[in-house]
């Protein structure tokens, strides 16, 4: 008896016919080169058994990951950082972060004790109430797609609904984030992370009563209703982290950047509940290279590329951290297909003065939108079609040549070079 | 082929520097609340009347007010963005607690507002809850909310007298406005919503409403202009290499709403 019949064995019979149908359309899927099957296996076994991903998460813990940007990294350093546990892990890899793709995942990985979802931030409520996770992650929260996202004061007051009623659950959450803060006060048990915050334009005022907060570094404050950033037990402090016995470590991540450290962080928060230590979770943490194409390097006709994503404001402007100095140059590529939101307004949001003076590329469905946005911020740049056409292009300047790009901008450049992973 | 774009105006030339602006004094762009009315792009609206009055010599100052500070009184032009429902309130009371933008208005400063901001200028709009909440009294107009969430590209014709260009923008609402005697609609649609009865925006003297969101003007410079020009009379032409860009982006987004 192979381990998916012995797990099966203890599912009722709806869910074991449910998971298998479900898996034999996920492998038809796979097969028929539809994408990786995650998706449809979830929607096949759900639409037999409306209440399977509550079995299927029934005895497992349970890590639900949410915020507008970092959660697929995030889920990913959590699994790394949940290795020495040992046994399988369940995790939706792929980033179908709705209720079809965790059930998939679970039902993928019948044996998995432990689980770390990813999660769209709308569906939080439905699924802590389905899955009653041991851990909650809550990274950030700021405007993003909104011609199909919920408006984000409101998500935070889902947020803090639902986690008002989940006792047992433990909320990992990034104190330096009013919105996130606010929506974490509800819950029994928190530990607070100084994660950081590199945007604020959606948290100039008070979640709770609205007034304007007063700020000073990262400390927060409502002077109306006494609403304060919580004292941590968790800091990144530039590339260490203080733990909470206030002991530094440098992370010295292969991730680069300032958002990755702060999803570092978290992962050895959530990796202490579990009862991992420090130094074996970080050491997983830092063999993590890539995640699904993100951060890849190529090399194509002489040039290096590398590939980073990012979908709204406070994800361009971390990702504009990021990017390697002169004489590297930039390329940004952005659509607006039905996953990238379909209004490009947000790159009115985006600060590009910083690239002045260099050789900056614009490419992508939408790249007129984006060179009105560079005409405005005084920013000289060239107009590109193709992955070519900009290698062409950075040639003349340098051996390097990064790529910023939204969604399905960064899809399309990942299959001209090759489905990187 | 790719083509390439240098920094325009190019570095050094009149009306570029804040050196050059002490000539004559500087207009006053006014942006209200940005701390709680500050939805999806709505700093490009100033960016854009920023740009169009130095390309032609105007000094331009850009003040952002936030909600825990008053509102100056003396300011040319007043740019309101959007909120969601409980920020849309509160920064409604404030406003009319404070009274520094009816004042303004009053003495004939120009207000330009979109989607939760046009709302406010209005006797009235629907609240978290649809409950009436008081508006700011500078348009004639109510708003309340609508069945079905107003989600897409918006195409309108505007107003002959107004002699600005069709308007190509995005809209992303809820809400239903009719308009009194005392405000003229800004628009009639072509495509989309807009007020919910096929006009589109409000306006009375200088103060205008509409119902494109975020930075309505980037695709719309013409509107732009007529803002500029009720603030600063009459305006000369841009150089075509500086309209260029924008009435590319104007015309594609024109002909992917409304293919011929």
């Amino acid at each position: 008896m192979d381990h998916n019949t012995q797990h099966r064995s203890r599912l009722p019979l709806r869910a074991r016919v449910a998971t298998t149908v479900g898996g034999a359309a996920a492998t038809v899927s796979r097969l028929a080169g539809k994408g990786d099957g995650s998706v449809i296996g979830g929607i096949i076994g759900l639409r037999l058994a409306p209440d399977l991903l509550s079995l299927l998460a029934a005895g497992r813990q349970v890590v639900l990951v949410t915020g507008t940007n970092g959660k697929t990294t995030t889920t990913k350093l959590i699994t790394a950082a949940l290795a020495p546990l040992g046994g399988e892990i369940a995790s939706n890899i792929y980033g179908a972060n709705m209720e079809a793709g965790l059930t998939s995942a679970l039902s993928r990985a019948p044996d998995a004790r432990v689980a770390v979802l990813e999660t769209d931030e709308k569906y939080i409520p439905a699924m802590v109430k389905a899955t009653q996770p041991a851990v909650v992650v809550l990274l950030n929260l700021s405007r993003d797609q909104m011609d199909r996202a919920a408006e984000i004061w409101l998500l935070a007051r889902r947020w803090r609904e639902a986690l008002g009623g989940v006792p047992d659950c433990r909320v990992v959450a990034n104190a330096d984030d009013p919105l996130v803060a606010w929506a974490a006060g509800s819950a029994r048990q928190v530990t607070w992370v100084a994660a950081g915050q590199r945007w604020r334009e959606d948290s100039w005022c008070c979640p709770d009563c609205g007034a304007h907060l007063q700020r000073a570094g990262d400390e927060w404050s409502c002077k109306e209703c006494g609403l304060r950033r919580p004292p941590v037990s968790w800091m990144l402090y530039d590339n260490d982290v203080i733990d909470p016995a206030g002991q530094a470590t440098p992370l010295d991540l292969a991730l680069p950047g300032r958002a990755n450290r702060s999803n570092a962080v978290i992962a050895l928060a959530v990796a202490e509940a579990f009862g991992v230590h420090l130094a074996p979770a970080l050491a997983e943490l830092r063999q993590v290279t890539s995640v699904a194409g993100r951060y890849t390097q190529v090399t194509r006709r002489g040039t290096d590329i590398r590939l980073l994503l990012a979908k709204n404001p406070a994800g361009w402007l971390e990702a504009l951290d990021v990017i390697a100095p002169p004489p590297a140059t930039v390329l940004l590529s952005v659509n607006a297909q039905g996953p990238d939101g379909r209004d490009t307004s947000w790159l009115w949001d985006v600060d590009f003065r910083r690239l002045r003076g260099r050789n900056v590329l614009v490419g992508g469905e939408r790249k007129l939108d984006l060179a009105v946005r560079l005409e405005a911020d005084e920013v000289a740049f060239t107009l590109v079609n193709d992955i070519d056409e900009a290698v062409d292009a950075a040639r003349a300047a340098g051996p390097n040549l990064e790529v910023l790009a939204n969604y399905t901008a960064f899809q399309q450049y990942r299959v001209a070079l090759g489905r990187v992973q | 082929m790719s083509s390439s774009y240098p920094a325009f105006p190019p570095e050094g030339r009149p009306g570029r520097h804040r050196q050059d602006q002490q000539r004559s004094p500087a207009l006053r762009l006014v942006w209200v609340y940005p701390d709680l009315l500050s939805t999806y792009g709505d700093r490009g609206n100033a960016l854009v009347l920023e740009r169009r009055a130095r390309l032609r010599g105007l000094p331009v100052e850009i003040i952002e007010v936030n909600s825990d500070q008053p509102v100056p009184r003396d300011g040319d032009i007043y740019l309101m963005g959007g909120g969601e429902d409980l920020p849309q309130t509160l920064a409604t009371r404030r406003l009319l607690a404070d009274g520094g933008l009816r004042a303004a208005a009053d003495r004939g400063a120009v207000v330009f507002a979109v989607c939760a901001g046009y709302q406010m200028l209005g006797t009235e709009f629907g609240g978290s809850d649809d409950a009436p909440v008081q508006g700011l009294g500078l348009l004639d107009i109510r708003s309340g909310r609508g069945e079905r969430r107003a989600v897409g590209e918006i195409v309108a014709d505007v107003e002959p007298e107004l002699n600005v260009g069709r308007l190509t923008g995005f809209e992303n609402h809820q809400g239903v406005t009719r308009l009194g005697g005392g405000a003229r609609p800004l628009a009639r649609t072509a495509l989309g919503t807009g007020n919910g009865d096929g006009t589109e925006g409000a306006y009375a003297g200088r103060v205008l409403g509409t119902y494109l969101h975020g930075p309505a003007l980037v695709r719309n410079p013409g509107l732009a202009d007529l803002l500029l020009h009720w603030a600063a009379g009459p305006l000369p032409p841009l150089p075509p290499q500086a309209e260029e860009l924008a009435g590319r982006l104007r015309e594609e987004r024109l002909a992917a709403a409304i293919p011929a």
